[in-house]
């Protein structure tokens, strides 16, 4: 399968109505519903084990939402704390795999502004998890999808590398993208929108934590 | 895509590419070299029973390789990252079972050569288990594909694939077996059938079971 060039056209969009969640027997949040477009980005905050991960999943299409829908048009990549990189592979082996399926050109732009080209002849189980989000980021952006679910993208990574990542969300919004965030970290990113997910946690769920 | 995925999936599970994956052939030669020290060097023993020892070894063997045929990829995130480039996880799994038959088959049915020299089977006996493995294998490939895929979210599941293998590849050990006990090919037709059903069910049964992972 190819990269797609993007399809000026059909303006990327993901939206969710009346979305709700669960884990096990436990309601997670509900009522949720956001219309994203070309351009935007939206940030979701929320204390841990609220769902942030478990409604990216839904976004997804991995799971199939408690009640609500999901609608979307235009292609979903994901990156979360898996980046589906062989933990035995130089990291160099384990990226070309991806971007051998995704058809992609030579990646090697994308490696130095992510500052992954000197990591490229270490097994990826050496990395850390900095590194690992870094080339995680580096298979998501080979693909040239619209739409961005980032599942914590700032965790583990340092000062100068959170800046870097920043822009790179932001310019991809700015291309005509389209981003969704769950991070604790704040971000500085133009015309970011925020979600809080634990407004829409269940009033009883909420009288059982205090 | 396809291409590119059926490289890397052999890439990881075929022997001697590392990561110890060429376990279940050695397992395979060390049951059949141990086997005349149990029983005695016999000549009529061995021959007698050894083909039927070395479709237990066979079956024994493909065991091995269960454990990291499909859970270590789901940790990995590796099949979400697929199916989010649109490929099916049915298709997955199809590629997994020709990645994983190629990994065990082909080396099993070379290390039948040296594992009959040491058993003392003739040469019509190793016709038929030849024959035999080259249908039987397929068919225990997808059982254990079938396996690996319902047990990979399970926290004991590499033990428990082990012991779910064994009852579910009775029936290509009966007539694999059989026909060398009856020195008559008429049953491997039995083991082919049987084979082929269980690879056309395998990719959808073990997609479906992926597919069932992500929902808990």
């Amino acid at each position: 399968m190819q990269a797609q060039p993007p399809n000026p056209s059909l303006a990327p969009s993901l939206a969710a109505s009346n979305l709700a969640c669960r884990r096990g027997d436990r309601l997670l949040f509900r009522k949720l519903s956001f219309t994203l477009g070309e351009g935007d980005a939206l940030h979701i905050t929320g204390a841990n084990g609220t769902g942030k991960t478990t409604l990216m999943r839904a976004l997804a299409g991995f799971t199939t939402p408690f009640a609500g829908e999901v609608s979307r048009e235009g292609e979903l990549g994901l990156l979360d704390e898996r980046p589906a990189l062989d933990p035995d592979l130089p990291l160099g082996k384990a990226l070309g795999f991806w971007n051998a399926v995704d058809g992609g050109g030579d990646p090697s732009q994308v490696y130095g502004k992510l500052g992954l080209s000197n990591l490229l002849e270490v097994p990826v189980r050496y990395l850390s998890t900095g590194q690992r989000k870094r080339a995680g980021l580096a298979a998501l952006m080979g693909r040239s999808v619209p739409i961005w679910l980032l599942d914590e993208p700032l965790s583990g990574l340092d000062t100068a590398a959170i800046e870097t990542v920043t822009r790179l969300i932001e310019g991809h919004v700015k291309g005509g993208g389209l981003a969704l965030i769950a991070s604790h970290q704040r971000l500085e990113i133009e015309g970011l929108q925020t979600l809080e997910l634990g407004d829409y946690v269940p009033a009883r769920a909420v009288e059982e934590e205090e | 895509m396809i291409g590119t995925l059926l490289k890397r999936d052999l890439a990881k599970f075929f022997p001697f590419a590392g990561g110890g994956a060429s376990l279940p052939v050695m397992f395979f030669i060390a049951v059949a070299m141990l086997y005349p020290f149990a029983v005695g060097p016999d000549v009529n023993i061995l021959s007698r029973t050894g083909g039927g020892v070395v479709w237990i070894a066979a079956l024994l063997a493909a065991i091995l390789p269960l454990e990291k045929l499909v859970a270590s990829d789901i940790e990995l995130g590796f099949f979400d990252q697929l199916r989010l480039r649109g490929l099916t996880e049915e298709m997955m799994m199809a590629v997994r079972l020709i990645a994983h038959w190629l990994s065990f088959g082909p080396p099993l049915i070379l290390a039948t050569f040296p594992t009959a020299a040491l058993l003392a089977i003739d040469g019509p006996t190793l016709h038929l288990l030849l024959l035999g493995l080259l249908a039987g294998t397929p068919g225990l490939a997808a059982i254990g594909l079938m396996i690996a895929a319902l047990t990979a979210s399970l926290r004991a599941g590499a033990a428990l694939s082990g012991l779910l293998m064994v009852p579910l590849a009775l029936p290509i050990l009966i007539f694999g077996a059989g026909a060398l006990a009856r020195q008559d090919g008429a049953s491997l037709g039995f083991v082919a059938a049987i084979s082929l059903g269980l690879v056309a069910m395998a990719p959808f049964a073990a997609g479906a079971a992926i597919k069932a992972a992500r929902e808990v």
